[in-house]
């Protein structure tokens, strides 16, 4: 695929959509194109966090670690953004991101996420948009396991 | 150490220095003689002084002398010879005279500097033995560069003044003696004149010179301390940067400069003055004879003559005095010096030489118990660490010891491992104080480790096997030309005071670590490895590391079997399109275009620009038509590069991306291809070629993704990789290394090796994997032990800073865990390593020695007291005393500190 291509892809996220074509070139020719088979780990719960993806094609389960075991806690498709967590915060991974089925994705390093950012206040706020989307939905998840708990022992 | 230098010379070198002044006492006859000679050679044939008649005939070479009482004898007539036949004879002899000075001279000089030379060897080695006696606590106050300086060059000049340190003297003192008494039997009141000059110089001179001496004490120690200083700043590089320091060692070195600056410069000032004033006393003498003698002359009092012979016999009397008193300069700036360095090196407490003695034959095992008694330990200051402590480990038993930090169990390892000498009681085996006993047994039957790691510049093997190597155990045949070197090595390490070891044969003591010889040698230290689990880094080293090929052919050998095998695995895992392979016939799409056209790596000291910049290189471009594509395909990547980049501020981090270009190159690159817009090929400039083709020569299509190449291209390339080896010259030929599927390349990592390809970048996380594949490879096709001595071939860099914090000390618990003691005395040794890490390698450790034929004591100083549990006995100390001790069950159910610490 082609540079050119890739920035047409790009314009497709929303997270990129407004940003000038010119420098999604640019952005695309920063980041590294990446392939992840199914079944293959794009990263692991509890590494250090370099990178944020952007995934061009295929699905993936965000799996988190708890006693019971992994548990899936979401599906990622198509045009999402994962891993910006853990640059955002400087911290651990909090979730394994894992292809359920074949992955392109666009490796942005932690440098150029947060560049990009600064030159591009209208993406930050569409990555607030996302995370407080993902903060809605948690929340949502956390009332129906709270109403849920105390349902059951009374 | 002898304090006066003259003694200390002559008490090891006074043969030498009787033989060197006969030499030279027989030396003036020949000397001598030749003064004379050419008054006769002048008087007799050539005036014709005893040739009046034209026939006469004298008697040459006649040995007869007038001796009182027996009056003249006569040993040999001489031959009669004519005026021209005595002119040739004479002459003849005069040459002969002249050759014989000259090697008189010669062998003087060589003996002389061969006695200094010899010397300097002893004065070092002796040094350097007392480097290695030290006792402990007095390396905490001295500086190694310090020491490095002291031997390697202040003690340098001695050397030189050795050959001359006695015979000088009495050859210039003769000299002047001789000088003076000619003038004072010419005329006794001048020869006083003279003898007053010259006893005012030999007064006043050294006087001077006490001042210069000092100088050049304060010189030589500033001048140490500066070099001590300085490998403060290497070695303590990252905290000078990480405090941001640097600018107060600039202040430090400059001021030591400064403080250096004054004292050579007063020190030159004070030489010149000297000197001055030298000459000055050396002139008033000429000028003394003129205006009085002259005046006595002139009175009548003193006849011309006499005037005349004195003035003349001046002449020979500065000289030697000038030299002499250069010398006495010369021997008290040594005598300064060897005073100073022996000063330093006069240690009191120095361990014993019969401690260090040379042990070849192997050492008996350690049966008797190790014996604490009344053991008081106190560190530099004096403070307690443990106070009088009584207790007995036995030869097979497995003790934990823990405490808080300071408990003073720390402490009671270090004097277990000599490190730390006790302030009263001591140590024993069999009744033996360990300091007492020789190394060749505390060193070999006991092993100590602590957290302090040190190692040799030198290659792994080399560290890990450093722990057998007490003595030279074989002794190696020589055979012809290197027996005579090496015995006249020996001869000469003799003669110098240096022991005969030699450093060649094999010093590695294969029995003591459980095996054979070289050859079982990596089946032993291979468990010791996985034991401290260190042997998949040295697995990884080996794959990073460029193979030798000769030490390794086994290996190599085989490297078409190991490619086929992994591709084998690859396709089995499906991992295939992550190794892009290099195919003699194809375009790899994953390399770049250069590496492409090149298909193959460059040997060491081979450049890219050297090739770029070769004729045949060039021509083979030109002629296929590639440099034409080149320049087109450079040409759009720097169009891209220009359009993406410009209006980027050059610190931006997309930069990091731009292999082929720095953000620098930007407006060069824009102005250039605004001059080149429209010029063909054929009409830009070859600088601008050259640089527009660079830039292609780093693309990879799936990297960047400009588009640019085309299956033409790539076919192009291809025909003229081909074209380019077809009749490659032999300059090239030998300085890179093509792509071979059947042969192993020296020049690039074993890694490469194995894959013979790219890897794919587009793939997450494949280095890993990959490894993993190539680690069960070679397990499976049962080469993971040479591949491990492939490992242990990497140089571990100063101080095996190459390595890592665990690295080092995981080898350095391994280099003691070979020697297979008696008694192990672990002082926390893994202390870089996190706590499960530690875990598993004491429990691997306590586990494999007992399971092995002989039971080694160990004494475990632990981080965690939960591991105790592995051990037979714990004791556990607290502010420097031993408060519990029992086995973990018994402890562990009593209510004392044992459990505090287990909570």
């Amino acid at each position: 695929m082609l540079l050119k291509d890739e920035v047409d892809m790009l314009r497709r996220v929303p997270l990129f959509c407004q940003i000038a074509p010119a420098k999604l070139k640019l952005l695309a020719f920063a980041s590294e194109r990446m392939t992840c088979r199914e079944g293959q780990n794009l990263f692991r719960q509890g590494d250090i966090g370099d990178a944020a993806y952007v995934i061009l094609s295929g699905t993936a389960d965000v799996l988190v670690q708890s006693e019971a075991g992994e548990i899936r806690v979401a599906e990622v498709e198509k045009n999402s953004i994962v891993g910006e967590i853990a640059i955002l915060c400087d911290t651990a991974r909090t979730a394994t991101v894992r292809a359920s089925s074949r992955l392109e994705v666009l490796k942005i390093s932690k440098e150029n996420f947060l560049e990009l950012m600064s030159d591009f206040p209208d993406m930050a706020v569409e990555i607030m948009r996302v995370l407080a989307n993902r903060l809605n939905h948690t929340t949502n998840e956390l009332t129906e396991a709270r109403s849920h708990q105390q349902r059951v022992p009374s | 150490m002898e304090k006066s230098l003259a003694r200390y010379i002559w008490s090891n070198t006074y043969p030498q220095q009787v033989w060197i002044l006969l030499v030279v006492a027989a030396s003036m006859v020949p000397y001598f003689l030749a003064f004379d000679l050419p008054k006769r050679i002048v008087n007799g044939p050539i005036q014709g002084q005893g040739f009046e008649d034209p026939d006469a005939t004298q008697h040459f070479m006649a040995i007869a002398f007038d001796l009182p009482w027996l009056g003249h004898i006569e040993f040999f007539e001489g031959f009669p010879l004519g005026r021209v036949g005595t002119l040739m004879a004479l002459s003849s002899v005069f040459l002969a005279l002249v050759v014989l000075n000259g090697l008189f001279k010669f062998y003087i000089n060589t003996y002389k500097g061969r006695l200094g030379e010899r010397m300097l060897r002893r004065i070092r080695f002796s040094l350097v033995d007392r480097v290695l006696r030290f006792p402990p606590m007095h390396f905490k106050r001295v500086k190694s560069a310090e020491i490095a300086t002291m031997i390697k060059d202040e003690v340098e000049p001695l050397g030189g003044f050795t050959g001359d340190a006695f015979v000088q003297p009495a050859l210039l003192g003769g000299q002047a003696l001789t000088a003076l008494g000619f003038i004072i039997l010419q005329n006794f009141w001048l020869g006083m004149i003279a003898a007053a000059i010259v006893a005012l110089q030999a007064l006043i001179i050294p006087r001077m010179r006490r001042r210069l001496l000092e100088l050049g004490r304060q010189r030589q120690i500033t001048a140490r301390q500066l070099s001590g200083r300085v490998s403060e700043i290497v070695d303590g590089i990252h905290t000078i940067r990480g405090h941001d320091a640097s600018n107060l060692e600039r202040a430090d070195i400059a001021d030591r400069l400064g403080t250096i600056f004054f004292i050579r410069y007063d020190l030159y000032q004070w030489k010149f003055m000297v000197k001055f004033i030298n000459n000055f006393l050396a002139q008033v003498t000429p000028f003394l004879f003129y205006a009085i003698g002259g005046y006595l002359a002139l009175q009548g009092r003193l006849d011309i003559g006499q005037l005349i012979a004195v003035i003349s016999a001046y002449k020979d009397l500065p000289g030697p005095l000038k030299e002499l008193i250069d010398w006495d300069q010369a021997r008290q700036d040594v005598q300064v010096k060897y005073a100073q360095v022996v000063e330093q090196f006069d240690v009191e407490t120095l361990v014993g030489p019969h401690i260090q003695t040379l042990v070849t034959t192997p050492v008996e095992r350690l049966s008797d118990a190790l014996v604490v008694s009344n053991l008081v330990l106190s560190d530099d200051s004096g403070a307690p660490l443990i106070n009088r402590l009584s207790l007995e480990i036995a030869p097979d038993e497995t003790v934990a010891i823990v405490g808080r930090s300071n408990s003073g169990a720390e402490a009671l390892a270090e004097a277990f491992g000599r490190i730390l000498w006790p302030t009263s009681g001591h140590i024993s085996i069999g009744g033996r104080d360990i300091l007492d006993l020789p190394e060749s047994v505390t060193g070999r039957r006991i092993s100590f480790v602590s957290s302090e790691t040190y190692f040799f510049h030198a290659t792994l093997r080399d560290n890990l096997l450093y722990g057998l190597k007490h003595a030279p155990l074989k002794t190696i045949e020589y055979g012809g030309k290197h027996q005579r070197k090496y015995k006249r090595n020996l001869l000469e390490a003799q003669r110098s005071g240096n022991p005969a070891l030699d450093l060649n044969s094999d010093w590695i003591d294969y029995r003591s670590a459980g095996a054979s010889g070289p050859d079982d040698l990596l089946k032993v230290i291979r468990p010791v490895l996985d034991a401290v689990m260190i042997s998949q880094d040295i697995f990884d080293l080996a794959l990073r590391s460029q193979v030798d090929v000769m030490a390794h052919h086994a290996l190599t050998d085989r490297i078409i079997e190991i490619r086929q095998a992994m591709r084998r695995r690859l396709r089995a895992d499906n991992l295939e399109d992550i190794v892009a392979p290099f195919e003699a016939h194809a375009y790899n799409l994953q390399a770049t275009v250069g590496e492409n056209l090149l298909f193959g790596t460059m040997r060491q000291g081979m450049t890219g620009q050297a090739l770029a910049a070769h004729r045949y290189f060039r021509k083979v471009m030109g002629e296929t038509g590639v440099s034409a594509e080149l320049y087109q395909m450079g040409l759009a990547i720097a169009e891209n590069a220009v359009e993406l980049f410009r209006d980027l501020p050059p610190d931006h981090p997309f930069f990091q991306q731009l292999t082929f270009m720095s953000a620098d190159d930007i407006p060069a690159y824009e102005a250039l291809l605004q001059k080149l817009q429209g010029t063909p090929f054929e009409e830009a400039s070859a600088s601008d070629r050259t640089s527009i083709i660079r830039l292609s020569f780093s693309y990879v299509e799936p990297r960047h993704r400009f588009g640019l190449l085309t299956e033409a291209l790539m076919t192009r390339i291809v025909e003229a990789r081909e074209a380019f080896y077809a009749n490659i010259p032999a300059d090239l030929a030998e300085r890179i290394e093509r792509h071979d599927a059947e042969q192993f390349t020296a020049s690039v990592s074993l890694m490469d090796n194995v894959l013979f390809g790219r890897l794919s970048f587009q793939e997450v996380d494949t280095t890993e994997r990959l490894r993993q594949t190539i680690r069960d490879l070679f397990e499976e096709l049962g080469l993971a032990d040479h591949v491990l001595s492939i490992g242990l071939d990497f140089d571990v860099g100063s101080q095996g800073r190459r390595l890592n914090a665990v690295q080092r000390q995981k080898l350095n618990l391994a280099r003691a865990l070979l020697k297979r003691s008696d008694y192990f005395i672990f002082n926390r040794p893994l202390s870089a390593l996190d706590q499960r890490a530690q875990d598993r390698i004491v429990t691997n450790i306590v586990k494999d020695l007992h399971e092995e034929g002989h039971r080694p004591a160990i004494v475990w100083v632990l981080p965690n007291a939960q591991m105790g549990e592995l051990f037979g006995r714990i004791l556990v100390f607290d502010n420097g005393n031993l408060v519990e001790s029992g086995s973990f069950d018994e402890l562990s159910g009593k209510n004392g500190m044992f459990n505090q610490l287990l909570s």
